[in-house]
């Protein structure tokens, strides 16, 4: 048997063993100290020729989440000039769903903002509610908080973490992801789908909560308290990411509300705009939460205020939990609400009002109506003009993203190329709802 | 129960009614909302008077209709620009009928920086001209596609193949005085 | 890969053919290239992540760049004003390339039967295997990727409907 022989790093590698220190003016061969941060003060550099740089970021590209293109003419690493190219994802939503009747509706909504669908789905369906009158029984209205709060922290989840990956920590984008599929599977329990839900219909929902479904979201959100810490702790201190994301990107509140934004990147610019707060519905006045706000409108500020209002998420769903009543979850008006399946099989009435449903659709009154949700991204708002029939005549659909987008090419000129994906990355810019 | 609103917007009415007299065509009040019906030559003051005066610093959404198959429309298309006021917490619409054969309104973008997308996707959906925007170009279709697709008369299945990717270089040129040298 | 082995005093040898080893390589090490567009793209983030994890079959090193990937995952619509990217990107990619669609809308359309969407990403460029679904589950996933590996396995299939694909595409002018 062979003899081991113990080999010291020190032997190995000559000057392994030492501290490493800074280097210093001596050890190159030049009077300009790199090691200061003012090395290029009173260096003459009027005689370097340099040539601007046309850099085209996307449609493809991994740190834009979603399709769409930024064009940039660049002097060194600043961005002189920028142009913003969307519609990639342009999918004719407001055509199509005029040839459609208001049931059929919901499924595209899901595909708007497609990492919160069941937030859009309640949109929706709250608009046409309004439009027709009616008002969705208590259980209903607590089981759609309940969802839709449960979105907002999947939503939040998937910006911030791809806002922290694109700025080069991975960790954290494994902790959330991990806690989202925690939460997903809440949701497949309860609706079947993975990401696409359409749950929700317009009269109330698509079924009951099936049993146990409520211990199972009470033990599940207990986990997300320690994401959120994980993801907290690597990030709110640390210098790096303090860095690159304070002062970049920074809004004042005038300019952004002037440019439309709405949602959490109003309020990290100092709004408090909410409308939850403001215009509640569904019971929000009585919960009990705060609305965090940022002070300096930059990267930072957004995100985390995205990642308080994940904690004050959790909140809302415990107290929803513990006050959901019983009872109908759909409207008892036969204008709206598909007859149950028993009936239709052995009354008459209740055969000729399922046909009708299903052939004509819900037919509202004509009218024109704007309602608005606060969605994790802001408020999206449907416009829907109705003519009597089964089917909208118009559905206006009121994107959060597409105004954030607007404002993209402001808030990167000037800044250097690094800055994009971080701005980018805050806006959470989703291609579905910005081009619908 | 009385809606807090109805307050406001009554107010905001009997203000607009005096200060414009005939271009307010007409109110709509339904489901407890305000739709101010405008002439479209007043619409810019109508829109300025309700920024300042009434505080109306959120411009959320301008939507274009195509009023064609609609019966109780005057004219074949509208516009709608939907304003809150987050200070007095108001929302109004402004609904300005706009007809087939002139189809040029005062724009928006002096007022408000969101209406420069929102104009823009108005325009690419329905033709409206908005007078005075910095760049009236498409935006969700490709650069070879032709026609306004939300039009009624527009078939929904209308396919156009693009065949080229688009080079930006002329928008940055064309919008931005030229590419620097 | 279908061989046979021969051991011998802690000593292998496996003899097969040079087609079979060729197969093997390729078929276990697949780079994809997600061209991702909608909400396929998160389902395909998931199956990277470790719940499902891709990285079994050796296709866990997503590239984004055509040239250092070799097989594209077409996932999300396309509509018209990607067409032509995505052509250049299929053209990007080095031989031998493989094409998943992921999904309704990159197989046929969708439910997007509209003047803004390709109606099926066959009509631009030569799909190997089609994923449906809306979004398809992570598992889903996983077959397609399996399936691909089966037919790495055949002999080289010929590629369907050529001569109507050359016809939309000759009208593509940049691609390259």
């Amino acid at each position: 048997m062979t003899e081991k022989k113990q080999v010291r790093i020190e032997d190995a590698l000559p000057g392994a063993g030492e501290v490493k220190r800074p280097y210093t003016a001596a050890d190159f061969d030049s009077d300009v100290d790199f090691a200061r941060d003012d090395f290029d003060e009173g260096l003459d550099l009027s005689d370097l020729d340099t040539e601007p740089m046309l850099v085209n970021i996307g449609p493809t590209h991994p740190a834009t989440h979603g399709t769409f293109r930024v064009y940039c003419h660049l002097e060194g690493e600043r961005i002189m000039r920028a142009g913003v190219d969307v519609g990639y994802l342009h999918r004719g939503f407001e055509k199509i769903v005029e040839t459609k009747n208001y049931t059929q509706v919901i499924p595209y909504t899901d595909r708007l903002n497609y990492c919160s669908g069941l937030t859009n789905n309640v949109a929706y369906c709250k608009a046409v509610e309004r439009m027709l009158g009616i008002e969705v029984p208590e259980r209903t209205q607590y089981i759609r908080v309940i969802i839709m709060e449960i979105q907002r922290i999947m939503d939040h989840m998937i910006c911030v973490g791809a806002n922290i990956v694109d700025i080069g920590a991975l960790t954290n984008f494994w902790y959330f992801f991990n806690a989202r599929e925690r939460l997903n599977d809440v949701l497949e329990a309860l609706t079947g789908a993975r990401l696409t839900y359409s749950y929700v219909r317009v009269g109330g929902l698509a079924w009951d909560l099936p049993d146990g479904w409520r211990d199972r979201v009470k033990a599940t959100i207990k986990e997300i308290p320690k994401a959120i810490r994980d993801v907290r702790g690597l990030v709110a201190k640390n210098r790096i990411f303090q860095d690159r994301t304070m002062g970049v990107g920074v809004i004042s509140k005038e300019d952004a509300v002037s440019y439309g934004w709405t949602g959490p990147c109003l309020r990290g610019s100092g709004s408090d705009l909410d409308l939850r707060k403001v215009r509640p519905y569904y019971h929000y006045n009585e919960f009990d939460f705060d609305v965090p706000v940022g002070a300096n409108g930059d990267v930072y500020d957004r995100a985390m205020v995205r990642v308080a209002e994940m904690e004050e998420s959790l909140r809302i769903i415990e107290q929803a939990l513990d006050r959901l009543p019983g009872g109908p979850i759909n409207v008892d008006d036969k204008r709206v609400v598909l007859p149950p399946k028993q009936k239709v099989h052995t009354t008459m009435e209740a055969l000729i009002n399922h046909f009708k449903l299903i052939i004509e659709g819900i037919c509202p009154p004509p009218g024109r109506v704007y309602d608005a949700t606060e969605t994790p991204n802001g408020e999206l708002g449907f416009y829907i003009i109705s003519d009597g029939r089964g089917g909208p005549y118009r559905i206006k659909v009121r994107p959060p993203c597409f105004y954030l987008m607007n404002t993209l090419k402001y808030l990167i000129e000037g800044a250097m190329v690094a800055d994009i994906v971080a701005i980018l990355g805050g806006l959470n810019i989703i291609a579905g709802e910005l081009d619908r | 129960m009385t809606n807090p609103e109805t307050a406001k917007h009554d107010a905001i009415v009997d203000e607009v009614r005096s200060a414009f007299g005939d271009a307010l065509l007409d109110v709509d009040r339904s489901y407890d909302d305000l739709a101010l019906v405008v002439e479209k030559a007043a619409v810019h003051s109508v829109l300025a008077h309700l920024r300042d005066a009434r505080q109306c610093d959120l411009l959320l959404d301008i939507a274009g209709v195509d009023c064609m198959d609609l019966p109780e429309s005057r004219t074949r298309f509208e516009l709608e620009y939907i304003l809150y006021s987050i200070p007095t917490d108001v929302r109004v619409r402004v609904r300005v009928p706009v007809p087939e054969d002139d189809m040029d309104v005062a724009t928006a973008t002096d007022l408000w920086q969101s209406a420069n997308w929102g104009e823009r996707e108005a325009y690419e959906m329905f033709g409206f001209n908005f007078v005075g925007h910095p760049c009236l170009k498409r935006l969700l279709t490709h650069h070879e596609f032709q026609g306004h697709p939300l039009r009624k008369d527009y078939p929904v299945m209308g396919g156009q193949w693009c065949t080229t990717t688009s080079d930006m270089t002329e928008d940055l040129e064309e919008r931005q005085g030229g590419v620097p040298k | 890969m279908k061989g046979a082995t021969f051991t011998k005093n802690e000593t292998s040898l496996i003899t097969t053919r040079l087609d079979e080893v060729i197969k093997w390589g390729r078929k276990n090490s697949l780079w994809p290239l997600p061209f991702g567009t909608a909400c396929c793209a998160i389902e395909f983030m998931g199956v990277v992540s470790s719940y499902f994890d891709i990285s079994r079959f050796g296709a866990e090193l997503v590239r984004f760049s055509p040239r250092q990937s070799d097989m594209i995952i077409v996932a999300g619509t396309i509509n018209y004003k990607l067409a032509p990217v995505l052509k250049r990107i299929y053209d990007q990619i080095c031989e031998p390339k493989y094409v998943i669609s992921m999904g309704a809308c990159a197989c046929s359309g969708g439910f997007y039967d509209n003047y803004a969407t390709v109606q099926g990403i066959d009509q631009i460029i030569p799909v190997d295997v089609f994923i449906p679904g809306c979004p398809p589950r992570p598992e889903a996933i996983l077959d397609a990727i399996m399936k691909m590996q089966k037919r790495i396995d055949r002999e080289p299939a010929p590629r369907r409907g050529v001569e109507r694909r050359h016809e939309i595409t000759d009208k593509f002018t940049d691609s390259h």
